[in-house]
């Protein structure tokens, strides 16, 4: 490592170079902690890099190293099969490798948790900002934070314990006469769905409160109603924030593994009855991960072609929520 | 102003339903608030009353349950091996994701220049803590598991964790940097001391309580992480691991699969470790807000 003084760049007064060692020193912690922060990075493209090297053994019979040093590729599964096929069951004697049964899980789950999630996720977070009071406020807050700290294998116990057969099941039974088993696709939504209440209140309240009074003053000088100023101005002047909540609800819905696993089962299919069971992407990939999958298996590679699927589908909501969050800022100053 | 404009300003409109449908709102949303509420009683209340239908009518003897290690046999099995499993995880997770983290986080806040290279690591911490767990488990399993060929053991799961949890530390670090007044930094780099001399003996101090508080709470959510354990192949009956190369089963993979057998002694099984893992994570967030408490006023 050199010892010469002459580097200049980087903020802060430095100092004036008499001290040769110290500035050395310096410099090499520098470049130790750039190192730290660029192993988040290599992070991500060893995510990208290792679901695509073994997604593509999926698709073509060999990894894209492989193919690389001459393997022959040979259409294996293909993609017409896997994105419009109805049936799933890599593992099976005559295997089925359409995706949609598995994919009809995740959305189900996702659409489902939403519609639990989103309203009374702004509802509270409308009462926080809105109305309650100091007190009520520091008491509630924290609270509903515990609602996100809880792991979500406690949810999905929480399921299988007790939402589905102590308020499912016997719903299913009196009011529709059906017999149910011990998962279904309902209480997976209403577990997804209680478990991100708290991310879509927290960060909805946020956006709320950095509504500047003005408005609301504003609103109440022209005689509107406190429920004008909540549902006329407040939500729609932080509607950006609202959203982007939503948005977070949704990816995270969509990844979610133990509460589904356990609340949903591992049924591939399509069906539009709440009390079945279903399978989503995630409980595929714990299915498979608890059996004994050996490596080179098609089980084995289509686990990373669900991952990469999976992986893109979080990816995407995650940016649709940056430029959301760029494109309708607003600013308050 | 005579009374007739004023009636006739009003004339469209119905104060009594503006009052009723204030009331209305008021009592939509409160409900709305208490529905979270409640479903965190009933979960609580839930593994309670399964913990104690599960002491009383399953005869789990606590201490039984942790000092033995899982079972085939649903009156033989505890959760010992499970819970030295986790901490075991715990420990390797502080080390391999605390001092890269806090690294990092040094980096972007003390010395990064506002250029791309420094947006970009940015913007890929944000999606990094967006990507799901499962996919981490995807990343060891690949990676370590097969790829370097460790196998499924310890250290696969404690890396897969660790590079979880490290964009959480990583943000929380930033934030108590940013939180130590730039007057501190400049009344030391006036008196002549390098950048990196400041931040070891002035800025990191100052700081420290916040980087720990931070750093329990990222190890407090990586504590009840399951599904990247299962896919590195977390074993389903936990026993003492002899050491990061062993295979292991932790306390949230072994809570999974008693949850998931039939018996409802196993379920009871699961609902006492969900009291331990839980018993966990209250004291981690104990520690996290007494350090918080205890230096809060000192910056």
């Amino acid at each position: 490592m050199s010892t010469d003084v002459t580097d200049g760049s980087g903020p802060g007064i430095r100092g004036d170079g008499a001290v040769g060692a110290d500035n050395a020193t310096d410099r090499r912690v520098r470049r130790l902690l750039f190192g730290c922060a660029v192993i988040t990075v290599l992070t991500t493209l060893a995510i990208f890099f290792v679901l695509i090297d073994n997604a593509a053994s999926y698709f073509f019979g060999a990894k894209l190293t492989e193919m690389l040093l001459g393997a022959s590729v040979e259409r294996t599964v293909k993609f017409t099969e896997f994105f419009t096929g109805t049936r799933w069951a890599p593992d099976h004697a005559t295997p089925g490798h359409g995706v949609l049964p598995i994919v009809f899980g995740t959305l189900a789950i996702t659409v489902g948790a939403a519609f639990v999630s989103i309203p009374i996720g702004t509802a509270t977070a409308i009462y926080l900002s809105e109305y309650s009071s100091k007190g009520v406020r520091s008491k509630l807050k924290p609270t509903l934070e515990i609602l996100a700290g809880i792991p979500t294998i406690v949810y999905g116990y929480f399921a299988i314990a007790f939402i589905n057969p102590m308020i499912v099941a016997p719903i299913a039974e009196t009011v529709f006469d059906i017999n149910m088993g011990r998962y279904s696709l309902l209480s997976g939504m209403l577990v997804v769905g209680i478990m991100t209440i708290p991310m879509v209140s927290s960060i909805s309240e946020d956006a709320m409160s950095a509504v500047p009074d003005d408005l609301r003053n504003g609103a109440y000088a022209l005689g509107a109603t406190k429920f004008d100023v909540s549902t006329r101005i407040v939500l729609p002047a932080s509607i950006s924030g609202v959203f982007a909540s939503y948005i977070l609800a949704v990816s995270r819905a969509i990844g979610e593994t133990m509460a589904v696993t356990l609340a949903a089962g591992m049924q591939p299919q399509i069906t539009a009855n709440p009390f079945a069971e279903i399978m989503t992407m995630t409980a595929y990939m714990v299915k498979m991960a608890r059996g004994t999958t050996a490596v080179g298996t098609v089980e084995y590679q289509s686990l990373f072609a669900v991952g990469l699927l999976l992986f893109v589908m979080t990816l995407s909501m995650n940016l649709l929520n940056d430029w959301f969050k760029r494109r309708f800022q607003e600013e308050y100053r | 102003m005579s009374s007739e404009t004023d009636h006739d300003l009003f004339a469209d409109v119905d104060l009594g339903w503006e009052h009723r449908k204030n009331r209305i709102f008021l009592g939509i949303i409160f409900a709305a608030s208490m529905f979270g509420v409640v479903m965190l009683a009933l979960l609580l209340f839930d593994v309670a009353t399964d913990l104690y239908v599960g002491l009383t009518e399953y005869n789990i003897n606590l201490v039984d349950f942790l000092t033995r290690d899982g079972s085939r046999r649903e009156e033989l099995s505890g959760f010992r091996g499970a819970i030295v499993a986790s901490i075991m995880l715990m420990v390797l997770v502080t080390f391999l994701a605390f001092f890269v983290g806090v690294g990092s986080a040094i980096y972007l806040e003390e010395y990064a220049p506002d250029n791309r290279i420094t947006r970009l690591i940015e913007a890929n911490l944000a999606n990094l803590a967006g990507v799901p767990s499962i996919v981490y488990g995807l990343l060891g399993l690949a990676a370590f598991v097969n790829g370097v060929g460790m196998g499924p053991i310890l250290l696969a799961g404690a890396i897969a964790l660790g590079l979880l949890v490290m964009p959480i530390i990583i943000v929380s670090a930033q934030e108590a940097l940013r939180a130590v007044p730039d007057g501190v930094r400049n009344g030391s780099l006036a008196t002549g001391a390098t950048q990196w001399q400041t931040i070891r003996n002035v800025v990191l101090p100052a700081a420290m309580p916040g980087i720990m508080t931070g750093t329990i709470l990222a190890l407090a959510r990586a504590i009840g992480e399951t599904a990247p354990l299962i896919m590195v192949g977390a074993i389903f009956i936990n026993r003492m691991p002899r050491g990061p190369f062993d295979r292991f089963s932790a306390m949230p993979t072994q809570i999974y699969n008693w949850a998931n057998e039939p018996s409802q002694h196993f379920i009871h099984l699961a609902a006492t470790g969900i009291v331990v893992l839980l018993s966990f994570l209250f004291v981690m967030n104990l520690i996290a807000i007494y350090i918080r408490h205890r230096y809060e006023t000192e910056i």
